[in-house]
C-alpha cells in the first residue's frame, strides 16, 4: 500500500501542492469556500518551520505575502470572490514589483456576496483584467483534485521563473469534492527557484532584466540591496516618468509572459483526433463535458474535448491549431459567457456555440448534450 | 562594525523633492542617525512606504525598500518581519497612509505586535495631492476638501495605538530633532510594535489654508503647543486644549509576535527553517 496515494479535497490538494513546492509563508483572511486552505496552512506551516499569519483583510493578506516573498520565502494565499476583489490592488504591486507569489481563488457565485456560497466560474475575466493598468497574468484552472495539487506546484514554478504573481482559479465544486490524489515523493519532481543575482553587490540593479526579460532577484537581508516598487521605475527601482522608460517597462512586464505563452499555457485534449465538434471547457465543467463526450461517442458522434488547464495567457495559436479540424465549437461555462468571448476571438471561422449557466448550480452532462443537439 | 550616518542615506538622490519648510527631510535624517547610532547594518534593514509625500522617504534611505500602495506600508512590513524576523523593519508613513486609508492596518499591527517600528510624519493633510483633509485634520481646519472647515474630528494617533495594544508609543515634533532621533532609536530597539508620531508641518498647503504663516512660524506654533508628558498631564483637563503631550507616552514590555509564534512552532513540532537565515 503506497502512502503517497490520498483521498483529498481540492482545497487540501492545493495546500499539499504549496507545501511540496516549498511554500513557507501564508497570509490570509478566511472566506468560504477557500477557508480549508487557511486552516491547513495554520496547522502545517509552523510544523515545518514556516509561518501563518491571519491578516485583517485580503488587502493586507496580499501585501504580506509580497513582503514575505521579498525575503526569498515562497508565499501564498487563498480566497474567494469578495476577497479576490480586495486583492486586486496589491496583485498589481506583485505585477509591477515583479514579486513571485501564488493566489488561489476558489470561485463562488457573485457579484458581491452573491449566492454564498454556491459554485461559479465567473472570475476568469477579473483574473485577467482585475487589477488596473496594462499587464498580463498567469491563471491556471484545474478540473480535478489531482490537478489542484499539480497546478499549485506549477503555479509556484511559474511565479518563480517569471517573477510574477500566479493565480490558481478553482471553483467551489473542484475545491470541495474529494478524489484520489497521487502525491509526489520528496525530491521526485524538480522545482523552479527564482534567478539569483551575481556580480558585485554595489553594482546590482534590482530591475535590470536579462535577455529573457526577467531581472534576477535579491532578497531582503542580502548584501545586494533590493528595492521593490509599485511605481513605474527605472532599473535601479526608483520612480521614473520618462515616457520611453515607462513604455519599455510595461512592454517588458507584458512580453515576459505573453512571449512565453507556449511554455506557460497548456491544455488537455480528449478524443480530438477525428472530432468535428469540440467542447471547450475548464474546471468542473470540463469534467461534465468529458462525460458528455463519452456518451455522444457511444452514439457515434465525433465529439472531442479541450480542457483549458491554463486560462491566461490565452493559448491563441495552440488552441486554433487544436480545433483546426472541427466545424463547430461548443463552450459550456458557469457564467454568462466569458470564455466563449476568447474562443470567438480566435476561432471566428468556426460555428461557435455558447452554453451558459449562472444560477449557482453546476452544469451537468445532460445539459451539455442537450445544448449540443439544439446547436447543431 | 563602524557605520556612518551617510551609509544610510542615498546622498546621490539629494536634494530631496519635498518643499522648502517641509518636515519630512528632518524625519529621514533622524531615522538615518538612529540606525547609525544603533549600528544596524543597512543590508539587515528594510524600509516600507506607501503613497504620499512621506511615501517617497525610501528614495533617500540606503537600505532594502518596499514601496507599495497607499496605506499598506504596515501589512507589507508585517509580511517581511513575519517571514524574516532577523531583519530590522521600519514602516515610514504620512497621516494619510497610517491613519486614514491605512487605519485598519495600524490598529491591527499594534494588536498583532510584530517587531516593527512605525514612524508617522503627521502634517495633518495630503501634501502630495494638493492639501486634502485626512483623519488627522483637526475639526474646523481648512484644507482643499474642507474649505469651510472640516466637520469631522481628528484621531489622536498615539491614543489610537495605545488603545490598540501598541507597547511603545511616543510623540515628538520636527522641532525637537534630538528627541526625535533618540525616540526613534529607542523605538527600533524595543522588541514589539513601536510607534513614533512626529508632529510635522506642511507650509505649502495646510499652513496656507489655515493662515499659519511660513515654515518658521508653523514650527513655532508646534513647538509652543508641545509639552512634555509630565507637564501636560499636570494641567487640568480644561487647560489642555491648546497643547499636546510629547515623549514616551506608553511603554509596556510584552511578548512580540515572533516570540509567541516560536511557541506555536514548538507546539506544532516544527523548527525554524534554515532557509530563512541561510543562502545569503
Amino acid at each position: 500500500m503506497q502512502n503517497n496515494i490520498k483521498f483529498l479535497s481540492g482545497n487540501e490538494a492545493c495546500a499539499e501542492g504549496a507545501f511540496y513546492a516549498g511554500a513557507l509563508f501564508y497570509a490570509g483572511y478566511p472566506i468560504t469556500p477557500s477557508s480549508e486552505i487557511a486552516q491547513i496552512a495554520s496547522e502545517r506551516l509552523p510544523a515545518i518551520g514556516g509561518t501563518y499569519v491571519q491578516m485583517e483583510d485580503e488587502i493586507a493578506s496580499m501585501a504580506a505575502i509580497i513582503g514575505a516573498s521579498c525575503c526569498g520565502v515562497k508565499s501564498f494565499t487563498a480566497t474567494s470572490g469578495p476577497g479576490f476583489s480586495l486583492m486586486q490592488e496589491n496583485l498589481g504591486v506583485a505585477v509591477m514589483g515583479e514579486v513571485p507569489c501564488v493566489v488561489i481563488n476558489v470561485q463562488r457565485s457573485g457579484p458581491s456576496t452573491g449566492l454564498a456560497t454556491n459554485p461559479a466560474q465567473a472570475d476568469i475575466m477579473q483574473a485577467r483584467w482585475g487589477t488596473h493598468g496594462d499587464h498580463s497574468m498567469i491563471a491556471l484552472t484545474p478540473s480535478s483534485v489531482q490537478e489542484c495539487y499539480e497546478m499549485t506546484i506549477r503555479a509556484f514554478d511559474l511565479s518563480e521563473k517569471y517573477r510574477c504573481p500566479v493565480l490558481v482559479l478553482t471553483d467551489k465544486t473542484v475545491a470541495q469534492m474529494r478524489e484520489k490524489v497521487v502525491l509526489y515523493e520528496p525530491g521526485e519532481r524538480k522545482l523552479a527557484e527564482r534567478k539569483k543575482p551575481s556580480g558585485p553587490a554595489e553594482e546590482y540593479l534590482p530591475y535590470r532584466a536579462d535577455d529573457d526579460g526577467i531581472p534576477p532577484m535579491a532578497a531582503f537581508g542580502d548584501k545586494r540591496l533590493l528595492r521593490v516598487t509599485s511605481s513605474t521605475h527605472n532599473e535601479q527601482g526608483f520612480t521614473n516618468d520618462d515616457p520611453g522608460n515607462a513604455y519599455t517597462l510595461i512592454r517588458r512586464l507584458y512580453d515576459k509572459i505573453e512571449d512565453n505563452v507556449d511554455d506557460i499555457a497548456v491544455f488537455k485534449t480528449y478524443l480530438m483526433d477525428d472530432a468535428d465538434t469540440a467542447f471547450i471547457a475548464f474546471g468542473i465543467t470540463a469534467r461534465a463535458a468529458l462525460n458528455a463526450v463519452y456518451k455522444l461517442r457511444e452514439e457515434g458522434h465525433k465529439v472531442g474535448l479541450i480542457d483549458m488547464s491554463t486560462m491566461w495567457p490565452f493559448p491563441d495559436r495552440k488552441l486554433k491549431e487544436a480545433v483546426s479540424g472541427c466545424r463547430a465549437l461548443l463552450v459550456p461555462e458557469m457564467n454568462l459567457g466569458q470564455l466563449v468571448r476568447e474562443v470567438n476571438r480566435i476561432c471566428c471561422d468556426k460555428e461557435v456555440y455558447s452554453y451558459t449557466k449562472s444560477d449557482g448550480k453546476n452544469i451537468f452532462p445532460a445539459e451539455i448534450i442537450k445544448a449540443w443537439r439544439e446547436s447543431l | 562594525m563602524t557605520v556612518a550616518v551617510s551609509d544610510y542615506l542615498r546622498e546621490d538622490k539629494l536634494p530631496h523633492l519635498w518643499c522648502g519648510g517641509c518636515s519630512h527631510g528632518v524625519v529621514v535624517g533622524a531615522v538615518a542617525r538612529a540606525l547609525a547610532a544603533l549600528e544596524i547594518a543597512p543590508d539587515q534593514t528594510v524600509v516600507t512606504t506607501g503613497i504620499g509625500c512621506f511615501g517617497k522617504a525610501d528614495d533617500y534611505i540606503a537600505t532594502h525598500a518596499l514601496h507599495g500602495t497607499h496605506g499598506r506600508a504596515l501589512p507589507f512590513a508585517s509580511g517581511v518581519k513575519a517571514a524574516a524576523p532577523h531583519l530590522t523593519v521600519l514602516a515610514l508613513m504620512g497621516d494619510g497612509d497610517a491613519a486614514t486609508i491605512g487605519g485598519n492596518h495600524l490598529i491591527h499591527a499594534a494588536r498583532r505586535n510584530l517587531d516593527i517600528t512605525a514612524i508617522v510624519s503627521n502634517n495633518n493633510n495630503y501634501g502630495m495631492t494638493g492639501g486634502q483633509c485626512s483623519a488627522t485634520t483637526p475639526a474646523g481646519k481648512r484644507t482643499s476638501t474642507s474649505r469651510y472647515g472640516s466637520p469631522e474630528p481628528d484621531f489622536d494617533l498615539c491614543d489610537l495605538v495605545i488603545g490598540s495594544g501598541g507597547g511603545f508609543v511616543a510623540r515628538t515634533t520636527h522641532y525637537h530633532v534630538r528627541a526625535m532621533e533618540k525616540l526613534i532609536a529607542e523605538a527600533i530597539s524595543y522588541r514589539g510594535f513601536s510607534f513614533v508620531e512626529v508632529v510635522a508641518c506642511c507650509p505649502t498647503y495646510y499652513g496656507r489654508y489655515n493662515r499659519e504663516g511660513d515654515a518658521a512660524s508653523m514650527v513655532k506654533l508646534i513647538k509652543d503647543r508641545a509639552l512634555s508628558k509630565d507637564k501636560y498631564f499636570k494641567l487640568a483637563p480644561d487647560e489642555r486644549e491648546d497643547f499636546f503631550p510629547t515623549g514616551k507616552l506608553h511603554v509596556e514590555e510584552k511578548a512580540d509576535f515572533t516570540t509567541r509564534y516560536l511557541e506555536v512552532q514548538k507546539k506544532a513540532g516544527g523548527i525554524k527553517a534554515e532557509s530563512k537565515e541561510g543562502s545569503r
